[in-house]
């Protein structure tokens, strides 16, 4: 209901970072969590995490760092004003993302094909320290698939808005904020990556 | 001068924006209405919350079952503990008086984030109507408590998912809210207000702020766990799946207990407002004042552990936790001999608000002193789980927050509403319910130390007598909030026109209107002096 538009582009972005800040503590909790189960099993961690494929996550984390590359590049497009192109590159960051999805879908199904998931009485049988395991990984990973959703969404708004000329060489902080939001999903597969696949 | 604004100016109750009736509020991005939309919300939860704790007094007026059996009073004290803490509490002081008065004290136009700050408010209402759906689905209402402990939140057939699941909303709706104050007190001070120039209700909200985005993502996760953990049994938590309830009791009150500082920070900082303004004097230590807000912050992040002395820590965490516990009684000290301080040598006008700081502090005292006994290790072995427990935490959230929150709204009255109250009947109100607050809460530390438990809804027949006592407590409370509440409203109707400037406060939102413009300043202020420059 205020009358007149107060633009900041600075406190917008402030209040992006703060919000990572609570996105980083939120992953943080689970990872307090992991680290409290891989101590404790250490040895059935050692051995589920041996179960994951190592190529499906590497290609994963390919295809993030080089989707948060494009992003960061389509914000320098924009600053250019070249429209275009700042498109093009945000559609390779969703066609990106949505690739991640695949392969995640692909692993998760290979899983769930195994009668691995939470609550499958296979996975029971298996020991507490297996149970944990799957559970933190179906837990974080989808948690984390859900936040590449969410910042797929986001993108795509933001590339309506360019579209639509409403973002552009002169306000362009919606989409450097969806680049850091989507930076932050990076970060944190960074931290998934190796805790799950590659301490084995 | 005044009156020219305010002809000029409609005031932000009569403006007319785009929507008209109901609308006007509900789509309203006006940090003020947004602040009036939390107080009927959040005083219609605090009546039915009123309205349980009543029932349970009610029962516990004898042995034996009176008018509800076991699973009925589990089921209210959840409830009532869920409402209380999540939706009454927490939000009361920073959603209400934050929103309504933040942006005018340092002097803005409006918080960083209108919008954000409106979708807040529909946040905080969905996890509400959650908590509510939960009362009425499935096989009964979770009995759990408001902790939702683990394992026992996933093996009770009352519905827990959407109250878990509300409190997560809840809080959520809490981290935009700080993240909106920290970008507004950060980037639209007015020019001239430099950090050490800002009041302290201000400074308090930046506090509490942090504590709002750090600390409340630890329990939506530790939350989300449970939903998960209910639904999908993962495991996280149940020993059965080689989980640790322990892990869940230290990530709840990872949060839980910063939480406890989101309560009482802006509760303190309305109160050194009201101080200051009725001893028409500045506040004593103004930079003591700031760093122990800032430091009752921080170290409460670090006293979690001394909720849970006899579920089972290492010795060095028991030792580490308690002196903890004791360092961060410290800092609240400093406020309460800095407010005393204020007021010696003040010329002290005796108004309504004085009545219910001076009442404020002496509550806050004995719930202060109540924590450090349960702080030490020997003593907490004894008292864990009594109603000693229950009246230590009444009197500093009850106590603490919620006479800082009734200070505040007599304090705050006149600029909000532009009208005046019958201060007779507010201070008969407040008389009322400080008798019966002593009455309920005090005989309950007495029963904690003999041995009587929290929540059971039977006793044995030894602890009748206090019982009874606090009882009849309980009904002087509700009478003396029924007199509050009821003049309040009564005198938006009939109550006299305020001035801009009722009780010769300094700060900024005494310089304008009452009630307020929609822009709140016409002009930009421009800050020189320190907040409280009484010569």
């Amino acid at each position: 209901m205020t009358a007149d538009i107060h633009r900041d582009d600075l406190a917008s972005k402030t209040g992006m970072w703060l919000f990572l800040f609570t996105e980083m503590l939120l992953f943080g909790g689970l990872f307090v969590v992991y680290s409290v189960y891989r101590y404790r099993n250490s040895q059935a961690f050692h051995l589920a995490a041996e179960e994951l494929s190592v190529f499906i996550g590497t290609i994963n984390t390919i295809i993030l760092l080089v989707s948060s590359t494009t992003i960061a590049m389509s914000i320098t497009a924009i600053q250019k004003k070249n429209k275009k192109l700042a498109l093009l590159l945000i559609g390779i960051t969703i066609l990106l993302g949505l690739a991640f999805l695949v392969n995640k879908y692909f692993e998760w199904g290979s899983h769930i094909r195994e009668h691995i998931y939470p609550g499958s009485p296979v996975l029971a049988l298996r020991g507490q320290g297996d149970v944990l395991f799957y559970g933190l990984y179906f837990f974080m990973t989808g948690l984390h698939a859900l936040h590449i959703i969410i910042g797929l969404v986001f993108i795509g708004v933001i590339a309506s808005k360019i579209v639509r000329n409403k973002i552009d060489s002169g306000n362009y902080v919606l989409l450097e904020n969806s680049g850091l939001y989507w930076h932050l999903v990076d970060l944190i597969w960074i931290f998934l990556f190796p805790l799950f696949y590659l301490i084995t | 001068m005044n009156t020219q604004k305010e002809i000029a100016e409609p005031s932000y109750l009569d403006y007319k924006g785009r929507y008209k009736g109901l609308f006007s509020w509900i789509f309203s991005t006006d940090h003020k209405r947004i602040g009036l939309l939390y107080l009927f919300s959040i005083l219609s939860l605090f009546v039915i919350g009123a309205t349980l704790g009543l029932l349970m007094k009610f029962e516990l007026i004898a042995p034996g079952k009176t008018i509800m059996g076991p699973q009925a009073y589990n089921a209210f004290f959840t409830l009532h503990g869920i409402v209380m803490i999540f939706a009454v509490v927490i939000p009361g002081l920073p959603a209400v008086f934050g929103n309504f008065l933040l942006p005018i004290m340092i002097g803005a136009k409006d918080v960083a984030f209108p919008r954000l700050n409106l979708f807040s408010w529909y946040l905080y209402v969905t996890g509400v109507t959650l908590v509510i759906i939960s009362q009425f689905a499935g096989e009964g209402p979770p009995d759990t408590g408001w902790t939702f402990y683990a394992p026992y939140s996933f093996r009770t057939t009352g519905t827990m998912l959407p109250a878990v699941f509300g409190a997560f909303v809840l809080g959520f709706s809490s981290i935009l809210t700080g993240l909106n104050f920290l970008v507004t007190i950060h980037r639209m001070r007015a020019p001239g207000m430099t950090w050490l120039k800002m009041p302290l209700f201000p400074w308090s909200l930046y506090a509490t702020a942090w504590v709002q985005l750090l600390a409340t993502p630890i329990i939506g996760i530790t939350l989300l766990m449970v939903v998960a953990e209910r639904t999908l049994h993962i495991g996280f938590f149940d020993p059965s799946l080689g989980g640790d309830p322990l892990l869940y009791q230290h990530l709840f009150w990872t949060y839980s207990h910063p939480a406890v500082y989101i309560m009482i920070l802006p509760a303190m900082g309305a109160i050194s407002e009201i101080i200051t303004t009725f001893s028409h004097k500045t506040i004593f230590g103004y930079k003591f004042m700031v760093v122990s807000v800032l430091a009752i912050a921080f170290v409460g992040y670090f006293v979690w552990g001394h909720h849970m002395f006899t579920s089972g820590m290492s010795g060095t965490a028991l030792y580490t936790f308690s002196l903890l516990t004791f360092l961060v009684a410290i800092p609240s000290a400093i406020k309460v001999f800095n407010w005393i301080s204020t007021m010696h040598k003040g010329s002290i006008d005796l108004q309504t608000p004085f009545y219910w700081a001076i009442a404020f502090i002496f509550v806050f005292m004995i719930g202060g002193f109540s924590g450090l006994i349960l702080g030490s290790l020997a003593a907490n072995v004894h008292l864990h789980n009594t109603h000693f427990v229950v009246a230590h935490f009444h009197f500093i959230v009850f106590g603490g927050t919620g006479f800082a929150f009734f200070g505040a709204m007599h304090y705050w009255f006149p600029k909000i509403t532009g009208k005046m109250y019958d201060k007779r009947w507010a201070n008969i109100g407040l008389i009322l319910f400080f008798i019966g607050f002593i009455t309920l809460y005090g005989p309950m530390f007495y029963l904690g130390f003999k041995g009587m438990p929290r929540r059971y809804f039977d006793y044995d027949e030894v602890f009748h007598a206090g019982n009874i006592i606090s009882t009849m407590g309980s009904w002087v409370l509700y009478s003396g909030l029924a007199i509050i509440i009821i003049n309040l409203f009564s005198s938006l109707k009939g109550g006299a026109k305020a001035p801009s400037d009722p009780w010769g406060g300094k700060t900024l939102e005494w310089t304008i209107p009452s009630p307020p413009p929609v822009e709140n300043f016409t002009e930009t202020p421009v800050i020189t002096k320190g907040p409280y420059d009484y010569k």
